[in-house]
């Protein structure tokens, strides 16, 4: 039997015949968000698990203050700050394995470095010397997608494919709250659904699209609920709790892998920065709730949970400390040297072959590239 | 000499066997879009690849353009060769986003290190009679778009080579089917197909000393048809099939626009804006002096499409185009 006839058929029934296609109790949510921190489900978490989370969300933390300085000093042209979102990122990376694929949206390249990428490449679309540095097909991590959701079929096409292959690969989708009002987040999960694809979409609900809040977005019960009207399991989870986001998220992937369809995880976290750099949070939003949220960190969470079971101790605290300065230092000095650039590569992948028309613009450029270095060296003359 | 017989297919046929070889050919060749698997399509284009191939191959998806394109933008990047189906013009609009946002840019964003070989096909002109946004030469937002490649075949010929090509490319085809040359019929065997010249190369259809009609898709047999109107008034025309709109055939054009020394650009889709302004630009720019008179065109009004009942004075007929070429300052060579 085929993937696509492995459905069934539906028909048409009259009206005394007919019955929900399914009982959509399971599909429901969780009532509130699934913790694990400081609940007696932490007993039972692999505490390997948690201390090299913990160390992916130090250096995270470090990766998020060290983008936004290097925003300030000019060296990125923009940077979307995934703080206080760290649990998310660091947990959907690592709840994939090597073969799987992830889809991050423009606000998590802590995601994308989290799963092995070079921080510097991740940084290429924001720094703006390419649109894309690395190379989504050596890392599995598509470009990152900056038109809210677009990538969300992405994700639906390229695990269907795979399943279609017969390969047992997840893709696993991140949008945030905003994304949810989109199309192209309906289209994706009802295609997905439909087919069965293994695909776990991750909804960071991080509170604010912009400058708009949830209550302006949507009116349904959670963004989890959505995924009843397709038929799909929803799942709502503190989304500061990387032990808590780990697990839902390791769930929806082994249950993709073994070919039970799709799962919408709403990560309820809050974006503690500002949308980016350029934008100013004070006109929407007030002090006392950023302080509320900061009380509620990812970073600290965790941190409390290892070392009051001492699961950690001052070596390890001071261990994660250092390899994340190390990694901003590293970072930094990278990020300060000005990149490679040559015009001429405007003109290099936009066809596979190119056409007549580019070949005289590049000679155009070209021409012009050169006279501009004439003149250069007449002025030094 | 034996000749064998062969018989007349349409261009739906010949689409059809060139989606039908092309999947025997490459497994990854998937076939999506809406009502495509048991129905065949609605113009049967796709009609026995479900059959034949099975229904992972060729796939009835769930009713939302964006979707379609954006799914098969996935599986391009697994390593699939999807080929879409639009199922009219107008309704490819939703899928736009993906188009230009994603299936354009993916090649150039990484690089190179993800081209898309994705087809997406659309019926697009009017001429069938169809009510409201059945209708529409959407052709012109394609063009405007870098990274895709726009094609339209107007032979059964060229409907069989240029789609085996679209698929083979490895670059996004736009691939634009003139709804009202589907049941368009002429003698191929698909057995043994034509070969056709590759994809960015247009086709002199019909050799001519005076001007040049240059056009694409639904109006080509209305410029042949208008050549042969002409031959009365003592004028001999040649005719140009562009069969791609992007890469353009700046070489093939100007050569036949020297030759001649007068042009008209004949297409549906509205002037303003249109394929026909860029057309007339680049051929103004590189054989001004050639020239005899202005490049002229022959296009839809600049309107919405019109209902049905109306569509004939919209479309560009044989007077029109006739009566363009009556503008061609003539008197000036007396």
């Amino acid at each position: 039997m085929t993937v696509m006839e492995q459905r069934g058929a539906y028909r048409p029934s009259p009206p005394p015949a007919w019955q929900p296609r399914m009982d959509p109790a399971p599909l429901l949510p969780d009532a509130e968000p699934y913790r694990v921190l400081g609940t007696e489900a932490a007993a039972k978490a692999d505490p390997d698990l948690l201390r090299r989370l913990y160390a992916q969300l130090v250096r995270g933390r470090r990766y998020n203050t060290q983008a936004t300085a290097l925003t300030k000093q000019g060296r990125l042209a923009v940077y979307p700050s995934s703080t206080g979102q760290e649990a998310c990122e660091v947990a959907a990376a690592l709840a994939l394995e090597e073969r799987d694929w992830l889809f991050p949206s423009y606000r998590d390249t802590l995601a994308v470095v989290a799963r092995g990428v070079d921080p510097v490449e991740v940084l290429t679309l924001l720094r703006g010397d390419w649109h894309n540095g690395y190379d989504p097909r050596a890392h599995r991590v598509a470009p990152l997608s900056t038109p809210l959701a677009t990538q969300l079929p992405h994700a639906v096409g390229l695990a269907h494919a795979a399943r279609l292959k017969g390969d047992d690969v997840v893709a696993l989708a991140m949008v945030g709250d905003g994304g949810t009002s989109e199309g192209d987040f309906h289209e994706a999960l009802n295609f997905a659904a439909v087919w069965q694809a293994p695909v776990v979409f991750l909804v960071q609900n991080n509170g604010f699209a912009i400058s708009v809040p949830l209550a302006k977005q949507t009116a349904a019960p959670s963004l989890a609920h959505k995924a009843v009207g397709y038929g799909m399991p929803g799942r709502l989870v503190d989304g500061n709790d990387a032990a808590a986001v780990h697990e839902v998220l390791g769930d929806a992937v082994r249950q993709a892998r073994a070919g039970g369809g799709p799962t919408l995880v709403e990560a309820v976290t809050y974006r503690i920065d500002a949308h980016t750099n350029a934008d100013d949070a004070t006109r929407y939003r007030g002090d006392s709730e950023v302080e509320a949220w900061r009380a509620h960190d990812p970073v600290k969470l965790l941190e409390r949970e290892l070392t009051t079971r001492g699961l950690l101790d001052e070596a390890g605290l001071e261990a994660a400390r250092r390899d994340a300065e190390e990694m901003a230092a590293d970072l930094r000095e990278r990020m300060n040297q000005d990149p490679e650039l040559n015009p001429m590569d405007l003109f290099d992948h936009v066809y596979a072959e190119t056409t007549s028309q580019l070949r005289e613009q590049r000679a155009q450029l070209r021409a012009e590239l050169e006279a501009e270095q004439d003149g250069q060296e007449g002025d030094l003359r | 000499m034996t000749t064998v017989a062969v018989k007349p297919a349409t261009m739906a046929q010949a689409l059809t066997r060139a989606m039908r070889d092309a999947m025997a050919a490459d497994s990854g060749v998937h076939v999506l879009g809406e009502d495509v698997g048991t129905l065949g399509g609605v113009f049967r284009v796709t009609d026995g690849l479900a059959k034949e191939f099975g229904e992972d191959r060729c796939t009835d998806t769930p009713l939302a353009e964006a979707g379609i394109l954006g799914t098969a933008v996935g599986m391009a990047m697994y390593g699939l060769r999807p080929v879409v189906e639009m199922q009219f013009d107008a309704f490819a609009y939703p899928a736009f986003e993906q188009l230009i946002s994603h299936v354009s840019r993916m090649r150039n964003r990484t690089r190179g290190r993800m081209p898309l070989p994705i087809t997406v096909r659309v019926p697009y002109g009017g001429g069938i009679g169809g009510v409201e946004h059945h209708s529409d030469s959407s052709e012109a937002y394609y063009m405007a778009t870098p990274g895709l490649h726009v094609v339209t075949p107007a032979t059964v010929a060229d409907a069989y080579g240029l789609l085996r090509q679209a698929i083979a490319s490895d670059d996004p085809v736009v691939f634009l089917e003139p709804k009202r040359l589907y049941w368009s019929k002429d003698s191929w065997n698909p057995e043994q197909p034509t070969e056709v010249e590759p994809i960015g190369r247009a086709v002199v259809r019909r050799p001519g000393t005076s001007a040049t009609l240059i056009t694409y898709g639904p109006s080509l047999p209305v410029c042949l048809e208008a050549a042969e109107a002409a031959r009365a008034e003592g004028w001999d025309l040649e005719v140009l099939d562009l069969r791609s709109l992007v890469p353009f055939d700046d070489e093939t054009v100007c050569a036949a626009v020297r030759r001649t020394g007068r042009a008209v650009v004949v297409h549906e889709a509205t002037g303003f804006g249109g394929p026909g302004g860029e057309i007339a630009a680049r051929v103004t720019e590189r054989c001004f002096h050639h020239l005899e008179a202005p490049v002229l065109r022959v296009t839809g009004f600049d309107l919405p499409y019109p209902p049905p009942m109306l569509e004939r004075h919209h479309l560009p007929g044989v007077d029109r185009i006739l009566d363009a070429v009556a503008r061609l300052q003539w008197e000036a060579e007396g």
